[in-house]
């Protein structure tokens, strides 16, 4: 109180009119932020927690739902077709993962090389990035065909009889991974070439001199000062790997004889959820597959301090 | 000594275009069989040893495809959900975005963890809720239904914060005292500026739009609200072994994407990886 006595009229005058620009700054800080905030609440933040909820209930007709305590997460373990769905997505992530990454790494050192005509592989290689999973599914579902397709016909000049592959419990999780890695590898490409570009050619230059040869030179210079970028295509592959559902709902399919080889954990969400109406159990597998992404992507940031190089 | 070098690069030349000619071809076929497949007749699809080259190429299979689904509908409402997505998106992603990176405001970076944590949690967990909204909004089968949840987006606004920082402040300064306002600065110098992350942004979300399929399925099942790729899976279902026309729809599918791919090639790639250097 008495310090406020003591403020010259002046300097009063020059506090009020700095908190008026303050609170003018914070009102208009949240006028810009209202109408995405509100959007992701009402959209993205609620839905969550509502989702949690949801996993604690049972679903009857009409969306009508009722508490049922952990009755949900209990019945997970005896799920064999969820059991399944676990494997054959887990299957999925080891082996696309990987192989995306590693010919993502190859087709980008190679077109890093100062080759003629890079724009138009770039372009080749990334047209199947924009092309539309739906529309890719059926023409490789066309192009798998036992009887009629491309690829066993390309087989056979090899004397080998090909299987039919999406109707073959064998092979069905091999021929959808094939179709994620050529789907996959011209976005992680491009990501990775501009890592490559952003290597100083002096580390190159100073091995030049030391005679380095090229494959020790891609081992020992290229290889480790791109980790910062492949720890961040591995990161994002894997999210999205644990997600696939475009290619099994339409290459597959519900009324599939191998759908239980092909399904995975978000399929058999959909199926749950907006097929049998099970939306209390469907969420639940929804609660479990983010913990499962999140413990993995935790992981990962444990173990990037291993591996992972920061100029 | 330097004509050996020079052999050996020559050599390995030879190697690099051998070995992306081939990966080249192996991601070219299926859209050579697509194309190829769509103006073949039914008994030369399904011939044994299979027909390269169609004999004549008819359009019949576009005709079919056509006929049997209102494709000029799945266009509009294609066409224009995306379209408003983009631009929401693009305003409202842009505003948050000049708040989060410039303005100070109680709680600011807890808001902003609060929805970047969105971004870890797999889209399925949204899913139900979402649906239920749309429920009681009574927007199931509508184009709102495709529209509304795809005008926010957390990566969005990520991305563009991360671009905004990277503009210099002494602009906004000398604009300031010009008497500038907020909005003045925002819609006149930080837009401006940041055309490139916009176009990024622009490109991401007309792309997730166009070849989004399970929000679709979920929502729209009325044939009159479905985009493209809701149709196609329609397609498939009526269509099940006719295959050249079901290539002719999928055609009829993917090629506004593969031309506006190919017109704007420069801004795909430095969008993508743009991504990926703004960690």
């Amino acid at each position: 109180m008495q310090m406020e006595t003591q403020i010259k009229p002046k300097q009063r005058m020059k506090r009020s009119r700095i908190n008026r620009l303050k609170y003018g700054e914070y009102l208009w800080g949240y006028l810009f932020i209202a109408p995405f905030f509100l959007g992701i609440a009402v959209f993205y933040i609620w839905p969550v927690l509502q989702t949690f909820y949801f996993s604690f209930t049972e679903w009857g007709a009409f969306n009508k739902y009722s508490w049922s305590g952990i009755d949900n997460y209990t019945k997970l373990a005896s799920d064999k077709s969820l059991m399944h769905a676990f494997q054959n997505t887990l299957q999925f992530v080891i082996c696309s993962v990987p192989l995306t990454i590693i010919f993502s790494i190859i087709a980008a050192t190679l077109l890093n090389q100062k080759v003629r005509g890079l724009t138009l592989y770039r372009t080749l290689y990334f047209l199947p990035v924009v092309t539309m999973p739906a529309a890719v599914s059926i023409v490789w579902k066309w192009l798998y065909n036992g009887d009629y397709g491309l690829i066993n016909y390309v087989l056979s000049f090899f004397h080998i009889k090909g299987p039919t592959w999406l109707s073959s419990a064998d092979f069905v999780m091999y021929a959808i991974i094939i179709v994620a890695v050529w789907m996959s590898i011209g976005n992680n490409m491009i990501i990775l070439l501009s890592g490559l570009q952003g290597i100083s050619s002096s580390y190159y230059e100073a091995a030049e001199i030391d005679g380095a040869r090229p494959l020790y030179k891609f081992i020992h210079i290229t290889i480790p000062l791109l980790t910062p970028t492949i720890f961040f295509v591995t990161v994002m592959q894997l999210i999205s790997a644990f997600q696939m559902f475009d290619l099994i709902f339409m290459m597959i399919g519900d009324k599939s004889m191998v759908i239980q080889s092909a399904q995975t954990v978000v399929f058999l969400f959909y199926k749950y959820a907006f097929i049998d109406n099970a939306k209390g159990y469907a969420s639940t597998i929804a609660i479990v597959l983010l913990v499962i992404i999140m413990v993995v992507t935790a992981i990962q940031m444990k173990l990037q301090k291993k591996w992972v190089h920061y100029e | 000594m330097r004509t050996q070098s020079y052999r050996i690069s020559r050599k390995s030349k030879v190697l690099i275009h051998a070995l992306l000619i081939f990966g080249a071809i192996l991601m070219m076929i299926p859209f050579v069989w697509m194309l190829l497949t769509s103006f073949k007749t039914l008994t030369e699809s399904t011939q044994v040893p299979p027909v390269i080259i169609p004999k004549s190429f008819s359009f019949d299979n576009y005709a079919k495809a056509l006929v049997s689904l209102p494709f000029k509908t799945f266009y509009f409402n294609t066409i224009f959900t995306t379209l408003m997505k983009t631009i929401g998106q693009l305003l409202f992603c842009s505003m948050a975005a000049y708040a989060f990176a410039r303005l100070q405001f109680p709680g600011r970076t807890f808001i902003f963890l609060l929805c970047l944590s969105v971004l870890m949690v797999p889209g399925q967990v949204f899913i139900i809720p979402q649906y239920m909204i749309m429920k009681q909004l009574h927007w199931i089968d509508s184009l709102q239904a495709l529209i509304v949840p795809g005008l926010f987006s957390v990566f969005g606004t990520f991305l563009l914060r991360q671009f905004f920082m990277t503009i210099p402040r002494e602009l906004e300064e000398a604009a300031k005292l010009d008497g500038c306002h907020y909005v003045g600065i925002y819609w006149r110098i930080i837009l401006p500026l940041a055309k490139p992350g916009l176009v990024a942004l622009a490109i991401f979300t007309i792309l997730w739009s166009w070849n989004d399929l399970l929000w679709p399925i979920i929502v729209n099942t009325s044939m009159q609200k479905m985009p493209l790729s809701a149709g196609l899976a329609y397609l498939q279902g009526e269509h099940f072994t006719n295959f050249p026309v079901l290539m002719a729809g999928s055609i009829l599918a993917v090629w506004p994407m593969i031309i506006m791919f190919l017109f704007f090639q420069r801004y795909f790639i430095e969008g993508i990886a743009l991504t990926g250097t703004k960690q």
